[in-house]
């Protein structure tokens, strides 16, 4: 992804972040490329995590962190002295691993990101509720129940309405962190398919831990090992023909 | 092999006698009340002030010191929950979960915990002569209701931190503020538990009577303002219970009863809501 010839959504420059003495993430440059399907790839504790949560910067909610350098979304540093914190996280819908229905209604989980940035009328709320959850495939599962609350949803269903309710505030991003690890596999394939369809309007960054699901959803990857981008490109050179050693242990299941 | 058997025996027995000494005082407070308090019971003292020579065995009730605790136990558990939402939304939710702030606020509350209610009595004493107030309605809101802060607000701490993180930055991603996280969100999700910790601090306002004995008074009129000074149950209880006239005594225990009933549904009121609470949770 370093090719000129793609265009970058978002920009990192020598990021580095400290956890504490921990120095959690070491000089990250990449670019993540505009409306393409991003995995981020690696062993556990390596920052991936991390690194998904400096775009939105709910990073720095996490105590004791330090972080230097710069993310540009759309050109814009995020980390500059007038960015805008809640406008930067509405430009992205993130997806946790768990997926987290806030305590409310179907309905409401839809509605609560639209109310906050203003919308209000109903018969607006009503249509765009319908739309996001269609997208969502859940419209047809859910359209007798709205008003039932969330937490009554399965786990396929409340991951699948955590999607709706991201791409509801119409982010231009999607941040996933391992988003199907606890779904059961035909929720996750609902998941990837789901992904798959999206990239082509939205920019799609996701943590990962299973290298089948990069191989089949991923345009790209990049493999990070102990807070450092090992390797990155397209995901068939990435992991059909690494060339660093680290990516080549990990990719043959040496390191896990 | 033998001596594990033996040792598993004993501890069973242990913690089954323990489990009944619970059961079981529950039943003999219980019993004593209803016994001693349901020959004394009648109408009157539901429904009336006690009328001259109540205290020398004579007619007339406690409805004074019903409609006194209840005023006074309602107004200090509001006064109270002022102070404890604002705090434990800025200990959870504002202020970095490692800052000096955070720390001595805890340690604050744990200490005022802690304390016994006599000493808040005092200080609600010595609080009202310093800012010219009489013994009163008012008086005794402030001080239960400092009484009850450091139990509500732990109360509601521990239920706030219990909510998972990833509640909190589901409505961060979405581009919502703190204080809209904060009320929309996370309050809603320890609603539950909120409301625990109100109805907690309520049922120890309602039945203290350290605190009210030099602060609130006692009188045999309903207030009618918050200057008034006003009869409270566990103070009824305490002054009928001191009386050398058996009949006055044994009202004592009527009086008990009613603090008791109350008491009890509170907490049946607490279960009800609490489940109807839970229904969005997670």
């Amino acid at each position: 992804m370093t090719s000129s010839t793609i265009k970058s959504h978002i920009s990192i420059k020598d990021l580095n972040m400290h956890y504490g003495k921990n120095h959690a993430l070491k000089n990250i440059s990449i670019n993540i490329p505009d409306k393409k399907l991003t995995a981020i790839i690696g062993p556990s504790g390596c920052g991936k995590t991390t690194l998904l949560k400096t775009f939105n910067r709910l990073i720095e909610n996490v105590d004791g962190t330090n972080i230097t350098g710069e993310v540009l979304v759309d050109g814009e540093n995020i980390y500059g002295k007038n960015a805008d914190v809640t406008n930067i996280r509405k430009k992205m819908g993130l997806l946790n691993q768990r997926p987290t229905p806030l305590p409310m209604s179907i309905y409401d989980n839809i509605a609560f990101g639209m109310s906050i940035h203003g919308i209000k009328q109903k018969g607006v709320l009503n249509e765009k509720v319908e739309h996001f959850l269609r997208v969502a495939s859940l419209w047809d599962e859910v359209k007798d129940r709205l008003h039932s609350p969330a937490a009554r949803l399965s786990i396929g269903q409340q991951q699948r309405l955590c999607l709706a309710r991201g791409l509801a505030v119409e982010p231009e991003i999607i941040l996933g962190d391992e988003p199907t690890s606890a779904l059961d596999p035909i929720s996750t394939k609902h998941i990837e398919q789901k992904f798959v369809e999206l990239k082509e309007q939205y920019t799609i960054v996701m943590v990962t831990h299973i290298l089948r699901q990069a191989r089949r959803i991923a345009d790209y990857v990049i493999f990070m090992y102990l807070g450092e981008i090992i390797e990155h490109g397209p995901t068939e050179m990435v992991l059909g023909n690494p060339q660093h050693q680290l990516t080549k242990d990990y990719v043959g299941g040496a390191i896990s | 092999m033998k001596k594990r058997k033996i040792e598993e025996l004993i501890f069973n027995i242990i913690m089954r006698v323990s489990a009944f000494i619970i059961f079981g005082s529950l039943i003999a407070i219980s019993a004593t009340i209803l016994i001693k308090g349901v020959p004394a019971m009648n109408l009157d003292m539901i429904t009336k002030t006690p009328s001259g020579g109540f205290f020398l065995g004579k007619e007339g009730g406690i409805l004074n010191a019903i409609i006194g605790s209840f005023y006074l136990s309602v107004g200090a558990t509001i006064f109270a929950l002022m102070i404890c939402i604002p705090v434990v939304i800025y200990i959870n939710v504002y202020a970095s979960e490692n800052s000096k702030i955070v720390h001595y606020t805890r340690l604050s509350l744990d200490i005022l915990y802690g304390i016994p209610s006599i000493v808040f009595g005092a200080f609600g004493f010595v609080l009202m002569l310093f800012l010219g107030m009489h013994v009163s309605l008012l008086a005794g809101m402030i001080t239960v209701g400092l009484l009850i802060i450091p139990i509500i607000a732990r109360t509601m701490d521990e239920v706030m931190r219990q909510v998972p993180v990833e509640l909190k930055e589901a409505s961060y991603s979405l581009g919502a503020t703190k204080w809209e996280t904060a009320s929309k969100v996370l309050l809603k999700q320890a609603l539950p538990g909120l409301a625990t910790a109100s109805l907690l601090g309520l049922g120890r306002a309602i039945g203290d009577a350290a605190s009210v004995m030099f602060t609130t008074g006692f009188t045999d009129n309903i207030p009618h303002s918050l200057q008034d000074p006003a009869a409270t149950l566990p103070l009824a209880i305490f002054f009928q219970l001191s009386s050398p006239i058996a009949e006055v005594r044994d009202r004592a225990y009527a009086a008990a009863l009613i603090l008791t009933v109350i008491i009890f549904a509170i907490s049946l009121i607490s279960r009800i809501l609490i489940k109807r609470f839970s229904k969005n949770t997670l």
